[in-house]
Order: C-alpha cells, then structure tokens, then sequence
C-alpha cells in the first residue's frame, strides 16, 4: 500500500491504473474480518469510468455505514433499517465524488455507532487484523478495518466520543476527529447531534490531511457547520519547533504501563526535535465519561425515535399505531440500544432533567472550559489514545461501564468541541497502540503536522509493514 | 350559578405565509396530491438536517411586533419528543425556554389582552383514517407556524371570540397569515376555569378540535356550565383536555391530565441559537406601518369624506396626529375637518394631540366660535400656549348668553331700518346680514346660531 500522492503519480505512469488499484482492494476484502456490511464494487467501477481529476483521483474509499450514499442501502449496523435506500448522498460523499474518489463499500460498525468494539452490530463482530480473537475498536471498527488490511486506501468514519480515534489506536492507523463543525454533517445518521463528527482514518497523517481538505467546508445544509477559512491540510512538513506540547497528569491515570512507555518514546523523540513538554492538569477529567453517557444517551433516545416502521425500514404490525411501533423497534434494535434510549429517554424526563441532563450540559462547559484554559500554557495536548491495546472479543459485551472505559481518553474531546488525532506509537505485542495530539478549535492543521513529525523520526517508523503491504 | 366567574387563556396556532417550509425548500400549498411536496427533510429521513427558514423567521418577528411584544435578539429551538405516525422525527422542533418574542399586548373592545409568548414551530402532517387503513399525507409536514399565547385575561366566551378575531385581523392585514380557520391556518386551543372567589383561579380544563369561531363561544360556555354543574354538586373539576362536538355542541372530557405525555424538551443540537440584529427587527418594525391606502379605507369606515381621508392618510405627519388626537376624542369627522381645513393651510406644524383635541372640543360645547377656534390654532402654532391659555389671553370666548345677545340685535335692527323693512316682508335672506352685522360688533365672539336664532324671533317684535 501507497500514499494517495505516490498512487496518484503511479497512475500518471499506468502502473497500476485505478482499475488495477481497485481490484487488489477488492481482492484484499477478507469475509472472515467481516469489515464490510455491503460492497459496492459495481458503484466504484462506475466512479472510475467518469475520470474525474481530483485529489482523490481513482482512489478506493471506504465509508461507514452510517454515511448515506445514494442508492446504496445505510444499515447503521441496525436490523430496524433493513431495506431502507437513502435518496441523497451526504454532502462529504459529494465531495469526495468531485474529486474523483470512488467508494469500495459500507463498513460494519456498532448500532447507529454505540459502541467500542465493533461487535454489536446486527451483522456480526469485525475482527482486528493484527489479531483475529480482538476487537478492532469502534464504532467505526469496520472503517479501520478496511484500510489495515488494505482493501481501501482511505476511509470514513464518524467519532461521537471516540469512535475513530480509538478503532485507529488498535488497529495502528491515523484517525482524525476534525474539531465540530469543520465538516458537514449532513447526510450522516445522526447519533448525538452535538457530539457527533464525521472522522478519517488513514495510514498517514499526509492521506487524512488530503481527505480533510476534500471533505472540510461550510455547507448551508448543516447549519452547525463552519464558515472559518480552510487550511491546506495535505501540507504538512513545515512545522515550528517552538511548539509547547501538554501532557495532561489526568490522561496517564489508569493506562497500561506499556501505554505509558510507548507515549514516552513518543515525547522522548519529539524533544530531541527541540519540542517543550509541560506536565498539565485537567481535574475534571474524571467527569468526562458519566457526562457524555447523558448527553449521548438524551440526544440519541430522540434521534433514534424516527425509526418507527411508518415510512421505512423493518415494520411489524400491532394492534394499533403505538403497538406497530413498539413491535418494529423491539426487534430492530439491539439490547444496547435500547439501553441507552432507555437511559436517554430518563435522563430527558420531567423528574430526571434537572439532575442528569441539565447538570451534564454545566459539566460539559466546565470541560470546555477548563482545556480552554490549559491551551493558554500550551500549544497541544498529548495522552494515550486508549488505556490498553485491542481487547477480546466478548470480553466487555455484558459490561457498559468497562465497555466505556476507553472514552475517558477520547470523548472529552467531543465534549468540548475541538479536534484531535490518533497515531501509532507502537506495538504491544501482537498488537498496535496509538496515542492522541489535541489541538485547539480549527488547528487541524497543526495536530497533523506533529503527527507528520513523529512519522519522520519516531524509531519504529514503518512497523506497520507486516500487515499493510503487499 | 352567576357568581362563577370563568378565566380564559388562548393558544393559538397559525401558518405562516411563507413560500417554502420551515426547515426545508418544499413548497407550501393547500389542495396538492397527497405526499407531492415532500423531500428527506421533512420526511425525516436518516441524516437529515434543518435549515431554518429566514422569512417564517421574519414573520414570526413582526407578528411579535404586531402584538406589542418584546423581540428577544436570542432564542433557542427544542425538542418535544413524543411518538406519532405524523410526526416523521418522532420530535416536534419547536421553541420551549427562550421563544422569539414575548410580553405583549392587544386591546380588544377596549381591554388589554397580555400575549405571554409567540414562538416558531414546524408543523406536523395529517393522518387521514380509513377503514382498514390509516393514511398520512406529510405535504403539511414542516410548514411553518407561530404559537400564539396569552395570559389568562379573557373573561367571557364572548370576549374569547372578540379576541381572536382581532388577532385574525391582525395577522392577515400584516401579511404574516392567511389566517383562514376553514383551511387550518388559524387553530384555537382556550383554556378555561371557572371560580368564584376573586384572584383565585380553579382547575383549568383545554378545549380543543375548534373549527370556527361558533364553535369557540359554543363550546367555552358548554364547558361552563359543565365546570359550574360539577363544582356547584360539589365535585373537584379535573385538569384534563376536552373535546367540542360541532353536533351535540357539548365538551367532553377527552384525556385526563394524569395520562398526558411528558415532552422531554431539549435544545435542539442541529440548529444553533437564533441570533436576531436589532436593526433588522428595526426594519422589520417599519414594515409593519400601514400603507397610505389601507390608513384611507379604515378612515372611510371611521366617517370620514373619501377625499378627506385621502388628504390626511397620504401624510405621515398628519394622519400620525389624527390618529392620536382620535385617541384622546372621538369626533373623527369633526377632527379631519379641522385637520384638512386649518392645520394643512399652516403647512403641518408641530403641534399637541392634545391641544388640538382641546380646542376642538371647545368649538364643538360652544364656548368658542369656529371662527375662533381657528384663531386659537394659529396661536398654539405660533406660541405653544395651551388653547385655554389662549382663549383666556384673547378673550375669545363665545357669548352664547341670550340676553346679551338680545342687546346686540336690538341694536342693530335700530341701526338698519331698511334691511329690517325687508326682513320683515318676507326676505328671509337678509337673516344672514344681521348675523353678520352682530357678529362683527361682537368681534367674532358670538354663537352664530343662537344670533341667528334671536333675530328670527325678533323681526316679529319689532
């Protein structure tokens, strides 16, 4: 596997052509890792016959399942959108036509996206690569899936409170959760509205740059997208070393102790670049996960209520209105959906809003607050991306608390609105391990750029070899 | 039975006259094909979003405008969550905390109804049941409306119907609704109570399922005499919502309030809070002023000569100062005379609603002539004396005493033998001389009529 720029300049020789790159992606698509709810080969194959010239020229991309392209059916994972054909395209699907990207299928996810694991989805399990008895991560496991095992170059997947940084710590991937409203999210099925971004997840930071600037933009039909000017995010080898990098205490509590030596073979190789590091505190980091579980839950118990059998999707009939309903989404979803529709649907109630939702939305500014303030001593924030590598599969699927336990590290970021990045630090074992860069709002740019740093000098530069390259 | 005294409150719902809906391009229309004016926004299709409507936006301003309320430049749009087959989202997005105006005002038969609040809200659809089968037709889905409350100021059926067509009125002459109740525009839901301690309120009941304004007074004073019968045997009236039949022309109770459902409300998280500039609710604000031939129509209905009506509405200034001198006297023809007559002659001064009312209530009880009162304008012009001020200074009142008078016509039938000769023969027309000639003696003081009236008795005499 290639970058998008070397692909782009092999193509101009014809060796391969984007025909030729998108059979071997579809040869690389293994059943057994189940990355994939639906591939579109015929779709890809008539993208490449408009030879449109763009910066994703002839270049295979996955999208998760949760990204409507029209006339491909969007499952979300969920039994309850069985057959339903979305009419439009979201408007990053556009975007990426325009610039002459073809999609090779929809990846597998947790239902509408709850989840770490990839496992609950109505359409079986994902498995990571590196090894087959562990998660990939999610929600967006499928998306990481497809490009580790290189059945696409690039992919899209969306990150409500971790859902595309922690699926690229596991399976050694760049995955970028752009700051809210950078891009469109119009199309996208909503999970948490205010949480919700659509992410990248690429083998470098170079590829989720050129994606970001494909993707990223005002769009009238979201309107909390932003109009602030775009950055040439593919561009990213100028990099000022008087950056001050934060490592916040909070982050490096209850991690792996191989985590924390890997995320300091990190920081060790960028101070040898002549990068400062200042040890930094966010207390209310402890808060971060009960605060997302309320406001994800609240927001999704009324997002989820469209899917009611009336005009699409799954429909079993009852004796009434109410009883069709009740009948078409108890077997639609799955038991952690309706978990948190159940919680969600509480914590909104009359006699619940004021304690849970009401205080979880103060929280949530504190949050907000207080890495706004961190990000007056420093220029980023650096921690693990997840406390433990990959873990079994089965092994968290009865356990909502462990099964949140990574988003501590991850969904602060969504909470507060800004961007961040997850890049490979190394193995553990069999398995990759990732660690995270957190900017300011709209510094996409500069994260990426440290991330581009580190892929020069880190000392395991090209480990991901075994399982990436032909 | 008489000592109750019914307390009644109004919502109502009513669309917004826009040409698209309130969160996506579909055309709004009345007597389409079912389900033609649909797209995935209003369908609710996953991954949906809205956008929100600048005119229903601006519509909404100037019916908070209209109704004398406070334009919040911040409100938030929310979410009320219930589940029904013809509600696509399984949400309403509407406004809860912060709607976009408040605190208002309307008079109606001359009582002050408070608007508590006007707020945005999309539509939902319509279901249509058959035999076998229900049938939605979601063309009305996301049309744009405003919710209309008042206070609880309406004290009889009567005055519920008076209020509400007033509000109609209101909001078609401004263009923000057709408001025509037949084609579901203009929906009234009144909350009643009755009680018969004074300041305290008793358990209030919604009546809804409203056609026409009979149905409002019908079913407000069934729903009286309902809530009078159960507390009058001693019974507790329960909070509830209550159905009118146009048939039986009684309410009934339709759901207790125990059953109701709890919204859950919640910002909206796909649409930011709307911001409003205040130049722009500025400019909103002169848009609402009438234009010079709606002002013409209304003066004609108030009494006035088309063409006087003309003259006064094609100006600003003054048509502003008949407006408020009508306020203060309610003589429109007496005060368009003058305006047209007098005040236009001096090239519309400033002058005081007030005075101007004043002087012409002076003319017309009879302690000034016209002749006077004309003098009395041109001064308040000149000095800004208050007209009784000017009427003292000149001393301009009228001698309408008979006796007085009497003296003066002596006088001058002493003065004229001739023209009396004449008078006496028949030549009535030689009235109008003698007032004249007492008139100038009495330096325009004199009530012409009365002079008038005097000479006519006298001639015999003499």
């Amino acid at each position: 596997m290639k970058t998008i720029i070397e692909y782009q300049k092999l193509f101009k020789k014809g060796e391969p052509t984007p025909s030729d790159l998108l059979s071997s992606c579809l040869k690389k698509i293994n059943p057994s890792l189940n990355a994939y709810i639906t591939v579109t080969e015929e779709l890809a194959r008539k993208g490449l016959e408009k030879d449109i010239k763009g910066k994703l020229n002839g270049i295979p991309v996955a999208i998760k399942d949760n990204i409507n392209i029209k006339g491909v059916p969007t499952t979300c994972a969920s039994n309850v959108l069985k057959g339903f054909i979305p009419p439009f395209s979201a408007t990053v699907i556009e975007r990426i036509e325009k610039n002459g990207g073809v999609f090779i299928g929809k990846t597998n996810l947790d239902e509408f996206g709850m989840g770490s694991s990839t496992e609950r989805s109505f359409y079986g399990p994902t498995r990571n690569p590196y090894d087959r008895a562990k998660v990939p991560g999610g929600s967006s496991g499928g998306s990481a899936v497809a490009v580790a095992s290189g059945s696409a170059v690039i992919s899209l997947g969306s990150d409500t409170g971790g859902s595309v940084r922690q699926p690229a710590s596991y399976c050694g991937l760049v995955g970028l959760k752009p700051t809210y409203g950078r891009v469109s999210r119009y199309g996208l099925v909503a999970f948490a509205s205010s949480l919700d971004q659509i992410g990248i997840i690429g083998r470098n930071a170079e590829d989720v740059g050129i994606m970001l600037e494909v993707i990223a933009g005002y769009d009238p039909k979201d309107s909390t997208s932003s109009k602030k000017e775009l950055e040439d995010y593919g561009n990213l080898n100028k990099i000022s070393k008087n950056i001050k990098i934060g490592l916040p205490e909070e982050y490096f509590e209850q991690i792996d102790d191989e985590v924390y030596s890997s995320v300091m073979e990190i920081k060790k190789a960028l101070e040898k670049e002549g990068i400062s590091f200042k040890s930094v505190s966010l207390p209310t980091t402890d808060y971060i996960i009960p605060t997302y579980q309320v406001i994800s839950y609240a927001e999704a118990s009324s997002n989820l209520a469209r899917y009611d059998g009336v005009r699409y999707g799954l429909r079993r009939n009852g004796e009434n209105f109410h009883d069709t309903i009740r009948k078409s989404r108890d077997e639609g979803f799955l038991p952690e959906v309706k978990r948190r529709i159940l919680v969600g649907t509480f914590v909104l109630s009359s006699e619940a809003i004021a304690e849970y939702y009401e205080r979880a939305d103060l929280i949530r500014r504190l949050i907000t607050q207080e890495f706004n303030e961190v990000f007056k001593e420093v220029d980023y924030l650096m921690t693990p991306a997840t406390p433990t590598p990959a873990f079994p599969i089965g092994d968290r699927t009865d356990d909502p608390i462990r099964m949140h336990l990574s988003d501590r590290m991850t969904a602060g970021v969504n909470l507060a609105g800004i961007p961040a990045v997850v890049a490979p630090a190394g193995m553990i074992g069999k398995l990759p391990i990732g660690y995270q860069i957190i900017g300011k709002p709209f510094e996409e740019k500069g994260i990426l750029s440290v991330v581009r740093l580190v892929e020069k000098i880190a000392p395991f530069k090209g480990f991901l070899k075994e399982v990436h390259d032909d | 039975m008489t000592d109750y005294k019914p307390t009644i409150g109004i919502e109502v719902h009513s669309q917004l006259k826009t040409a698209t809906k309130l969160f996506c391009g579909c055309p709004v229309s009345f007597g389409v094909d079912a389900n033609t004016n649909v797209c995935s926004v209003c369908l609710g299709l996953p991954g949906v979003l809205p956008s929100l409507n600048k005119k229903a936006v601006e519509l909404a301003i100037k019916a908070g405008l209209a109704l004398n309320c406070e334009i919040h430049t911040k409100s938030i749009f929310a979410r009320k969550n219930y589940f029904y087959p013809d509600l696509p989202k399984g949400y309403q997005i509407t406004q809860y905390r912060f709607p976009i105006a408040t605190s208002g005002e309307i008079l109606v038969e001359g009582k002050k109804i408070r608007i508590k609040r006007v707020h945005l809200e999309e539509e939902s659809a319509k279901s249509m049941h058959e035999k076998d089968c229900s049938l939605i037709d979601y063309n009305r889905s996301g049309v744009p409306l405003i919710e209309i409350v008042t206070e609880p100021d309406i004290d009889s059926p009567e005055m519920a119907v008076a209020y509400l067509k007033k509000l109609q009125k209101i909001l078609q002459s401004t263009g923000i609704s057709g408001a025509v109740m037949a084609k579901g525009e203009f929906r009234c839901e009144p909350n009643i109570s009755v009680s018969k301690e004074k300041g305290k309120l008793g358990t209030r009941t919604e009546v809804k399922n409203l056609n026409s304004f009979r149905a409002v007074k019908n079913s407000l004073t069934s729903e009286i005499k309902r809530q009078i019968g159960i507390l009058e045997k001693g019974g507790i009236v329960e909070q509830a919502t209550i159905h009118y039949s146009e048939k039986t022309e009684k309410t009934r109770v339709a759901r207790l309030k125990e059953e109701a459902s709890d919204y859950r409300y919640f910002p909206e998280p796909d649409l930011p809070p709307l911001l409003i500039d205040e130049n722009r609710i500025r400019e909103i604000e002169k848009g609402l002023e009438e234009l010079p031939e709606e002002k013409t129509e209304r003066y004609i209905e108030l009494g006035l000569l088309g063409e006087d009506a003309i003259t006064i509405s094609n100006s600003k200034k003054t048509s502003k100062l008949f407006e408020e001198t009508l306020k203060i006297l309610n003589e429109p023809a007496e005060i368009s005379k003058w305006l047209v007559r007098d005040y236009r002659s001096l090239n519309e001064p400033d002058i005081s609603a007030e005075h101007l009312a004043e002087m012409i209530e002076m003319v017309l009880k009879g302690k000034i002539s016209r002749n006077a009162g004309a003098e009395v304008l041109a001064e308040m012009v000149k000095t800004k004396k208050t007209p009784e001020q000017i009427v003292r200074q000149r001393n301009l009142s009228q001698i309408s005493d008979s006796s007085a008078l009497e003296q003066v016509v002596r006088e001058v039938f002493e003065e004229n033998p001739e023209e009396l000769a004449r008078l006496k023969a028949g030549e009535n027309k030689l009235i109008g001389f003698f007032v004249g000639e007492v008139m100038k003696k009495t330096s325009g003081k004199a009530d012409p009529k009365e002079v008038s009236r005097i000479v006519s008795e006298y001639e015999k005499k003499y």
